[in-house]
This record gives structure tokens, sequence and C-alpha cells, in this order.
């Protein structure tokens, strides 16, 4: 049975599209046939950070009004089998993503694909709501900062309350909490929040933390999805989130500095 | 770091825990209010409430508290005033 995942955060520029591409690649390296989809109408870019910015044609905007079926709009990811991008489309109307077309489109490609990666937009209207409708499942992406985790937790009452799920009284959207931009120096010298922290006041399961890292700057420059920089810091955690979330168990990573490493080794805890 | 650094450092609290609590604070009281939805009116009763208790007793803003408790199939309306010392009152 396909799966649908919202990326979702509220708060603009915590990490989501990086998420989304990264995790979709990453299912896709799995052997899953992924499609991820940019919900982030107006502010198409998804595209650049997969690198198929060139190849765009027809738009998820052109499906929902039949101006174009699926198959003339995805895009088929040139480096890994079974992914593909179905971006967002340029126009001013947001409101083009109507509640109807969104679920003929989903209904569709979850015929074809195992999972569905929808990169939500910033903010609490109606494109993100749209990206979190249907869902199955939800990556609540949140950086150590207070208002990234207030925005988090106001999402987290959206998934119960405004979603396919909530509405229908059916199990509720099952929720990852994804910790970005960490950087565990600053966490140890107290002027960052820590992963426990986070994890404590939003009371969602911990999915992966996921560096500070300039690999994350180099890929997007290449368009590049982080997972596929297997050397990085950042690609090898978001390897290790989607095998965490295919139901593998793999030990928490990047969460402590070399600083602390070499001191607890030298003198235990 | 000098002595006297330390001696500042291990006693000024860290900003991480600082902006732990003010968060567990406002999320809390956000969920509240997420779980029990007050109708839009509720301010203005409030306001005028109080004008009225205020004709004979002298009560500050913070100490009139009104909201809506669901109660099964009920709605109970629960209005509440301390009133102050006796020699505050009119
Ligand atoms: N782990 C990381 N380390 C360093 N930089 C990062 C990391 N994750 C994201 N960034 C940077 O943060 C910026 C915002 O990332 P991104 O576009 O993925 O966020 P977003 O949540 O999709 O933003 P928006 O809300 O505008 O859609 C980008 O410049 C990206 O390179
Ligand atoms: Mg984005």
């Amino acid at each position: 049975m396909a799966k649908i995942v919202v990326i979702a955060s509220g708060k603009g520029g915590v990490g989501k599209t990086t998420t989304s591409a990264a995790v979709a690649t990453g299912l896709a390296m799995r052997g899953h046939k992924t499609v991820v989809i940019d919900f982030d109408i107006g502010l198409r870019n998804l595209d650049l950070i997969m690198g198929c910015e060139r190849r765009v044609v027809y738009d998820f905007v052109n499906v929902i009004n039949g101006e174009s079926n699926l198959n003339q709009a995805l895009i088929k990811d040139k480096r890994i089998e079974e992914l593909f991008i179905l971006p967002a489309s340029q126009t001013r109307d947001k409101e083009a993503l109507t509640q109807e077309g969104v679920e003929i489109v989903l209904t569709e490609l979850k015929q074809r694909f195992d999972f569905i990666v929808c990169d939500s937009p910033a903010g609490i209207e109606h494109g993100a709501i749209m990206a979190m409708y249907f869902a199955d499942e939800a990556i609540i992406v949140t950086n150590p900062e207070v208002s990234s985790v207030r925005d988090s937790d106001r999402i987290i009452g959206m998934l119960a309350s405004k979603t396919y799920r909530a509405e229908h009284n059916m199990t509720p959207i099952k929720e990852h909490l994804l910790i970005t931009r960490y950087a565990p120096k600053r966490v140890n010298s107290g002027e960052m929040l820590s992963a426990e922290d986070v994890q404590e006041i939003l009371a969602i399961p911990l999915l992966g933390v996921i560096p500070e890292s300039t690999s994350v700057l180099q890929a997007s420059n290449a368009g590049i999805p982080v997972t596929l920089d297997k050397e990085s810091d950042a690609g090898q955690a978001y390897l290790d989130v989607v095998a965490r979330f295919l139901g593998e168990n793999r030990p928490h990573r990047f969460m402590t500095s070399f600083k602390k490493n070499f001191l607890t080794r030298l003198f235990g805890n | 770091m000098s002595f006297f650094d330390y001696f500042r450092s291990s006693h000024q609290r860290k900003t991480a825990d600082v902006a732990k609590e003010r968060l567990q604070i406002i999320v809390a009281h956000e969920r509240s209010k997420r779980n029990n939805p007050q109708p839009d009116y509720l301010p203005l009763l409030q306001k005028e409430l109080l004008e009225v208790v205020r004709k004979y007793v002298v009560v500050e803003d913070e100490h009139i508290k009104v909201h809506i408790e669901k109660d099964g199939d009920y709605e109970v309306l629960e209005v509440n005033i301390a009133l102050p010392e006796t020699e505050n009152r009119r």
C-alpha cells in the first residue's frame, strides 16, 4: 500500500525542501518507487535542489487543471531508478491547489508508487494544509530554536485536526520528529536546545538529527540531493533517517561534538 | 577563561535552559487553547462582567477568569472572580 508522507514545519527555511529531496532520494536508493511533490506553489524550488530545473515542462497545477497528464509532468531522476519529481507551478494563484484536484492526482500516484513525499510550503495557510491533508505519515522538521519549536507544535496540532484522517476519525497520522541544523558544540556550551529537550517539548518520536553542515549548501549548489554525498555527515545522517523510517534500528549519530567525545573517552562520563 | 568567568558562568543560567522553560510554558498554554477552543465573544463578555462587578467591588483585571468547559453534552460557563481583602470593598 502506497504511503503519503508530508514534510512539514510551520516556520520557513528550516530545511523542509532539503529533507524532502534527501528522504525521497534515500527511499528510492533503497529500491522503493518514490515520487516527491513540490507543494510550494509560486515558489518552486525542489526542482533546483533535485537538479532537474531545466527539465520542467508541465507542473502539478497543469495536471490538476487537465492541461497535461501525469506522465507529461513527472520528471524521472537521471541518477536513481524509481525516483520521480512533480514540480510546483510558478502561478501566483495559491488557490490553484484544490482539495479535489490534489486528491485525484494523489490517488493516481498511489497506484504507481510506494512512497509519495510531499514538500510543504512554510506557514499554516492553504498550501500547507493541502500538503498535509491526505498524509499517512508526517516528518516534522524542526531547528533547535524557540520559534521553530513553537511552530512545529502548531503543525502537530493541525495534523490532529485539519487532515483527512482527523476529519474521518481514522488512525491518526504517524508523526516523526526530525531535528535539523544541529550544532552539538553549541548544545554543549548551553547556547542551543538539545535534541532531548526539543523531543521532550514536542513529545513525538525522534526520527533523527541532521547536523548543521556545509555539505548541504554544496549539494544544493550542485543540484544533488545530499543523500547522494555519502561521504558527508548530513548525507549519512539522512541515510540513517531513511533506514529508521523503514523500520530499521540505527543508533543516533552526529549528536555529540568531537570535544565531548574526546573528553568522555578520557574521563568516562 | 579566568577564574572569575568560571565563577560567573556556573551561576548564570544557560540560555538553552531559559529557552526550554519558556517553550514548555507557551506550548502547554497553546495546546490547552487548542484542545478547548473558546468562543469569540468571551473577551468582551469578560470585559463587561468586570465593569458590572467593579460597580460594587475593586477587582484587578487579572482577578477575573471566564471560560467554557465541556462536560459531556453540556457546556458550562465558568466565571471566577477573586475578591480583594475586605478593606478594599466599596
Ligand atoms: N543541515 C543543514 N546544514 C546547513 N544548512 C542547511 C541544513 N539544512 C538546510 N540548510 C540550509 O537552510 C536553507 C533553507 O533550507 P530549505 O530550503 O530546505 O528550507 P525550507 O524549510 O524548505 O524553506 P521554505 O520554508 O522557504 O520552503 C538552505 O539554504 C539550506 O541550504
Ligand atoms: Mg521549501
